[in-house]
């Protein structure tokens, strides 16, 4: 009964968020010549976030954040796409873990309710 | 150079501490080398399968593709080395005992081998996979194949060599307190993975995170540090975990640890059967 009770919850669980994902707002992210094409990405603060990851080189690169808790391998010309729940204002690094040189931070601007920290 | 050696190191180290792990959670137990090493070359075989698919697999499932697949081969991880903790639970001080008498090639423990086996292989194949795309990244660059070919089989080695410390470490436990030891081991191991699968599926947001950060420790341990990495992988430290990590973590520890007091419940109750078989046996010519 539990089980079956706990089963029921988590398939709720997964149908509303992916009932979410139609409202939740996309940004993009480039690599090119083993860099980042933007060094700063601003997202807004206390939203979910698609974010999808473009890599036009040919060589693999991985998105890694250590301050995001996300990893993941982009193919040579292909794009990946990651959820980034919820952010509170600060800046969260991220890099290519196949090239370290190839680093950004995203930007979480304070909003008006949360100035004054 | 040094810096290809240190990211093949720290993709070589997490398989390399949970094939330490399993060597001695399976200590003694008969032809558990050949089960381990068939796991690791079917993973490395794996690995190469998903490394040379890596473009299609990233663009299934609207571009999740990767992120489940890491979920669910973390998950299959999971599942094998909680059934094998269970088990052990119940047989582990028989194991102890037998290898105490007769030293290695002991029947018992031998039903939870093919677990074993499928959790090097997903280990292997998971890690391996990274290490093919990253290698190829550097030699498809061009320019310093060689300082590669050294970079990458130096940080092999060295994810060889710390693993293989490991597992001569634990080699000094005494017999009667080893497998309580692997058992602890594997169980908060277990736990770290399920907390990983967990980030994952809420990276292909199909769970939520439950708040981001429920505490940052990264200025107290970097997860990016050397202990960090080891604590990441052996205990499942993570510097700032999200609620969803902390939820699995728990849930997983806590739900092993109850299941396996119940299979060392159950063992009690059948023990007095145990000690008259033993007494036959005892009685009887043949050993």
């Amino acid at each position: 009964m539990l089980l079956r009770l706990a089963t029921l919850s988590f398939l709720m669980l997964i149908c509303t968020s992916i009932a979410a994902h139609a409202e939740t707002p996309t940004v993009e992210l480039r690599i090119q010549n083993q860099q980042f094409t933007v060094q700063e990405l601003s997202l807004p603060a206390n939203t979910k976030i698609k974010l999808l990851v473009h890599n036009e080189d040919s060589l693999p690169a991985e998105f890694e954040s250590y301050d995001l808790s996300r990893e993941v391998v982009v193919p040579g010309h292909s794009s990946v796409t990651v959820y980034i729940d919820p952010l509170s204002p600060g800046r969260y690094k991220f890099f290519n873990d196949f090239n370290h040189a190839a680093q950004g931070w995203v930007v979480v601007a304070a909003t008006k309710s949360n100035q004054g920290h | 150079m040094l810096a290809t050696a240190i990211i093949v190191f720290r993709e070589v180290l997490e398989a390399a501490l949970v094939i330490a792990i399993v060597l001695g959670a399976s200590r003694g137990v008969a032809g558990r080398g050949w089960w381990i090493l068939g796991g690791i070359l079917l993973g490395m075989l794996g690995a190469a399968v998903v490394a040379v698919f890596a473009g299609a697999i990233a663009e299934t499932f609207s571009g999740t593709g990767q992120t489940l697949l890491n979920a669910l081969i973390l998950l299959i991880a999971v599942v094998m080395l909680a059934w094998h903790n269970i088990w052990m639970s119940g047989h582990g001080r028989k194991l102890a005992g037998e290898i105490k008498a007769v030293g290695t090639a002991v029947q018992t423990g031998t039903k939870t081998l093919a677990a074993l086996l499928i959790v090097c292989f997903a280990t292997v194949m998971r890690e391996g996979s990274e290490v093919v795309l990253f290698l190829w990244a550097i030699a498809a660059s061009g320019g310093q194949e060689f300082g590669m070919r050294i970079g990458g089989f130096a940080g092999l080695l060295a994810g060889i060599l710390v693993g293989g410390l490991l597992y001569r470490s634990l080699l000094f436990i005494p017999i009667r307190y080893f497998f309580t030891v692997t058992g602890w081991l594997i169980l908060l191991l277990t736990a770290g993975l399920a907390a990983q699968a967990a980030g994952f599926l809420n990276q292909a947001g199909l769970l939520p995170a439950l708040g981001n950060s429920l505490w940052n420790t990264s200025h107290i341990l970097s997860q990016n540090s050397v202990l960090g990495q080891l604590l990441h992988i052996l205990v499942g430290y993570i510097a700032r975990p999200s609620g969803i990590e902390l939820v699995f973590y728990t849930g997983t520890l806590v739900t092993i640890l109850l299941l396996m007091r119940i299979m060392q419940h159950k063992h009690r109750n059948h023990s007095p059967r145990i000690s008259l078989h033993t007494q036959a046996d005892i009685s009887s010519p043949d050993p």
